[in-house]
């Protein structure tokens, strides 16, 4: 920050935000709850980044997940069910300069938002979306979720969920022009903090899928990773997001993954046996959808009204 | 009266004798299968017209098929074209001259009642000598049919003609006719060259040459073999007026574009989609961009999304779109997101009609969103005010910080009228938006006790951030359940409504602003058609005017007291309302039409209504008919 440099010189920001210009409302999620975990990283990764507050604009859709440009004290934008993602596409697409947060849950993203989340990972807009996924529905008290694992008792399956379990992560690799594969436990900050950080940088829509405890609705969602470690898979590589070595040593299960490999990607996000995490996929040049969108902004009053009257001249009689 | 003609190969030949008689007004139809560019060749004979100094206007004819079977009544597409020497409106009754491609075609709209006794019909007859049997047998037991509805059959070799000049008349048979109709009615043979050589600019000479010498050809055969020549002459002589000529969606993308915004969202559907393709076509130019969602949903909170961050933006679409954006639009309403939410009418419920008209989305855009959600709607009555509406609804939404429902509908969309040429003006452009400091001091939602209204942080101004949410919620947008937040905040977005309607005047009467027999009230593109009904009852000395509504949410002030003057007063729209007489309906279970529940319920007043929803514009014919039998029954 301060840090001094070899002329000695001390840069003096005119502007420095510490945590507290990024703290919103006081979150209410439930006591234990995963959530609280991302919310603080991603005040961390704001303030790392030295973002504006008024330059980031969290949008989010319905659900516990979605509460969270409540508790940011940036720009949010708090939706409909399952909308965040058109809501978010528009908000990017004529402002490139804002940076753009979207919170959604495995309800909001995978169930009503379903059809939004395939075309917004094909435009491929520069944001971050954070998938809170707890595999129920929390905020109407415990119903089943495209993520809820077989046989899991709800209050819309009392006698266990019936279908096998949405896989995010192939659903997502499949999506032509999809460019950021990220997967993480809520209940490992540095490699939450990495990732999300990672996810920050990137440019094009980075979609996290992060693994969040509901001690509430379900706890057996997340207890077969936090009690054994070893049914999880991390992914390192030197294009990868860097794991440190107390990190490492978290995890018995390891396999160096290269994220430009998208074949492999998908053979490691389709073995259902282990849980991977880190980073699966990133494609540093897939085609921003904004790149487009955003074209012409600085034509002048001028301009405009002259190609408008060439337009009308077009239907001249 | 059963009249046929000469055919073809007997018609008279007159050559360069004959003089044309000058006539009003005509009204001309092509007709063919679909892919045979009837509509084409009638657009550009409006183009042609307008040019010409005529009145005009057009209405497509089209099936709601891609491909329907060829030689079907069902599949019958053309186009109807007005013109006049005088300031056309609508689409008029019967017309008095058709030129059909087949005649199966015109069974369609022989049942549609487009056709009186004596209306000339230029008909293909290569059907005569069809080698398929059951086809010359169509063929002849048509004609016959014809001449016995009254109509004067003229049997023409059109393709014959044509393939002397291309290989395949199917492409190019429509520019023929466009030179047979120019003949008949005496248009500038120039002109039409010009316009012929406008639209096939982009395909070069190759493609410009055989179409000009189709149009040529057609001239000639029309002068040699038809005994009819007619002329109409300008209306207007003031030619200092730049004018242009549109249809109802070219002038809404227009109106975009001249309202300085600079992103349209949308989802194909029809009728409104043709206005996105014209607007991609130029936006570039101006900076701007046409975004396709994947869905209709999509496409309103992509709208909405840019319009929160700043770019007031516009969605267009049409019924079925409406309804799966309504729970956007009540967000919008909710959170205060201004935008422009364009609906090109079509006949509904559910898939319904969708290429033809229906003024059937008023309540349903004023109080289709469950919960109260309180928003301006205004409806465009002419292809003009399609432009000059969508530049108002802009100024509207952010004025008042709130979504605005412009109501356009499928005859609108398709029709074309010349107007006068909109003079653009900076001040209708969007301002740069604004990135300064926010006072911190004054909340997101510093609502006006008096009026409702706010000012509203922009992403980017430092020190203005706050949460836009659907929940209830505080002036600071803080997310609140108790009573008073909601009362209040809910009394705010309401009040804009009444602030707006306070700057409104009194809507004008057509007619007699000191009152009389009846008064129509009418709304949208039926303005034309309504005015021009009651002009002609008024000459004939009846008392009888007319009224039309622009803004239907809030409705505009002073209507209780212009009904008052009124011995009786109705609403005429496209929509559907029980007939009084029909079985079971009783004064208390009669479901009236829907501007007409409004204002009954707005001014106390027992407004009646008369509405069909036959899926085509309304004729004045058919409107003199219904007010002379209610002036009649009023009177006696």
């Amino acid at each position: 920050m301060f840090g001094l440099k070899a002329d000695w010189s001390v840069d003096v920001f005119e502007r420095y935000f510490t945590l507290g210009n990024y703290a919103g409302g006081e979150a209410r999620w439930c006591p234990g709850c995963g959530d609280f975990a991302v919310l603080n990283t991603v005040h961390r990764v704001l303030r790392d980044a030295q973002m504006p507050p008024e330059k980031s604009v969290v949008v989010s859709g319905i659900g516990c997940s979605s509460r969270l440009p409540h508790y940011v004290g940036t720009y949010g934008l708090h939706g409909l069910h399952g909308r965040a993602l058109p809501l978010a596409n528009g908000v990017k697409a004529r402002r490139p300069d804002l940076d753009i947060w979207v919170g959604t849950g495995d309800g909001d993203c995978f169930s009503i938002g379903g059809g939004h989340w395939l075309h917004a990972m094909r435009y491929n807009m520069d944001m971050v979306i954070l998938i809170f996924d707890n595999g129920i529905y929390g905020l109407t008290k415990k119903q089943t979720s495209p993520t809820t694992p077989t046989g899991e008792r709800t209050n819309t399956h009392p006698e266990g969920s019936l279908l096998p379990a949405m896989n995010p992560l192939t659903v997502t690799l499949g999506i032509t022009n999809v460019s950021f594969v990220a997967q993480v436990p809520d209940w490992n900050p540095p490699l939450l903090y990495e990732t999300i950080k990672a996810a920050h940088k990137h440019r094009g829509t980075s979609f996290v899928r992060i693994m969040q405890r509901c001690p509430v609705f379900s706890d057996d969602f997340c207890k077969p990773y936090q009690d054994h470690p070893e049914n999880m898979l991390l992914l390192s590589h030197e294009n990868g997001i860097p794991a440190a070595d107390n990190v490492k040593k978290l995890f018995k299960e390891q396999i160096e993954h290269d994220p430009s490999d998208w074949v492999e990607a998908m053979k490691i996000a389709r073995d259902e046996s282990i849980l991977p995490v880190g980073l699966l996929y990133r494609d540093p040049d897939a085609v921003v959808y904004e790149d487009f969108s955003a074209k012409g902004l600085n034509k002048t009053n001028e301009e405009k009204l002259a190609a408008i009257n060439t337009a009308l001249d077009a239907f001249a009689i | 009266m059963t009249q046929q003609a000469d055919n073809g190969d007997s018609a008279v030949q007159i050559g360069g004798n004959k003089t044309a008689a000058k006539v009003d007004e005509y009204i001309v139809e092509i007709v063919s299968d679909s892919g045979e560019g009837a509509q084409k060749c009638g657009q550009t004979f409006g183009n042609i017209s307008g040019k010409m100094g005529n009145g005009v206007w057009t209405v497509e004819i089209i099936p709601a098929e891609i491909q329907p079977p060829a030689r079907s009544p069902a599949g019958a597409s053309g186009i109807r074209i007005r013109i006049g020497s005088k300031y056309i409106t609508n689409m008029g009754n019967e017309a008095e001259l058709v030129v059909a491609f087949n005649e199966q075609v015109l069974f369609s709209r022989i049942a549609n009642g487009a056709y009186k006794e004596g209306t000339i019909v230029l008909l293909e007859n290569k059907w005569e000598t069809d080698p398929d049997e059951k086809i010359r047998n169509q063929y002849t037991t048509a004609v016959k049919e014809f001449a016995e509805h009254g109509l004067i059959v003229h049997e023409l070799p059109m393709e014959e003609a044509c393939l002397k000049i291309v290989s395949n008349a199917r492409k190019g048979k429509n520019m023929f006719v466009l030179g047979m109709i120019s003949y008949i009615f005496s248009r500038e043979p120039d002109l039409g060259r010009k316009e012929i050589a406008n639209t096939f600019a982009h395909k070069g000479d190759k493609v410009i040459q055989p179409n000009i010498d189709l149009f040529d050809s057609g001239f000639a055969f029309a002068a040699e073999r038809l005994d009819y020549l007619w002329e109409i002459p300008p209306y207007t002589t003031d030619t200092t007026k730049p004018t242009i000529i549109t249809n109802g969606n070219q002038a809404v993308g227009l109106g975009v574009m001249a309202a300085g915004m600079e992103l349209i969202s949308m989802y194909p559907i029809t009728p409104a989609t043709s206005a996105t393709p014209y607007v991609a076509d130029v936006f570039d130019n101006v900076g701007g961009f046409v975004h396709q969602a994947e869905d209709e949903i999509a496409a309103m909170g992509f709208a909405l999304g840019a319009s929160y961050a700043g770019k007031t933006a516009c969605t267009i679409t049409s019924g079925p779109g409406m309804a799966l954006k309504t729970e956007l639009i009540g967000l919008a309403v909710m959170a205060e997101v201004p935008m422009v939410i364009v609906d090109v009418q079509r006949g509904g419920p559910s898939t319904g009609l969708p290429t033809k008209v229906e003024q059937a989305d008023l309540l349903s855009s004023i109080y289709g969103e469950p919960g109260d959600a309180p928003k301006m709607v205004i409806a465009a009555a002419t292809i003009e005010e399609c432009f000059h509406f969508v530049i108002l609804a802009r100024k509207l939404a952010e004025a008042f910080r709130t979504p605005v429902i412009l109501l356009t509908d499928a005859n609108l969309a398709t029709g074309v009228q010349p107007y006068t040429r909109p003079e653009l003006q900076e001040e209708w452009l969007s301002a740069p938006i604004d990135q300064s400091p926010w006072d911190d001091s004054v909340p997101a939602f510093d609502w006006d006790e008096g009026t409702g209204l706010s000012q509203r942080p922009i992403p980017g101004q430092r020190n203005g951030e706050y949460v836009l949410t659907g929940l209830s919620h505080t002036d600071r947008s803080k997310v609140a359940y108790d009573s008073d937040t909601n009362q209040t905040s809910m009394a705010h977005r309401s009040r804009k409504l009444a602030a707006l309607q306070k700057t409104l005047k009194p809507p004008k009467i057509h007619g007699d602003e000191a009152g009389g027999d009846l008064l129509i009230v009418g709304w949208g593109s039926t303005v034309g058609a309504i005015e021009e009904s009651v002009d002609i009852l008024r000459g004939q000395g009846k008392s009888i005017s007319a009224l039309h509504l622009r803004f239907l949410s809030p409705l505009e002030p002073g209507l209780k007291e212009i009904f008052s003057k009124f011995k009786k007063v109705m609403t005429v729209e496209i929509n559907y309302s029980d007939d009084p007489n029909g079985p079971l309906i009783t004064e208390e279970n009669r479901r009236y039409a829907q501007l007409a529940m409004m204002l009954r319920a707005q001014t106390l007043v027992d407004i009646d209504c008369w509405s069909v929803v036959y899926g085509h514009p309304l004729q004045p014919g058919m409107l003199q008919e219904e007010f002379s039998q209610r002036l009649d029954a009023l009177n006696n």
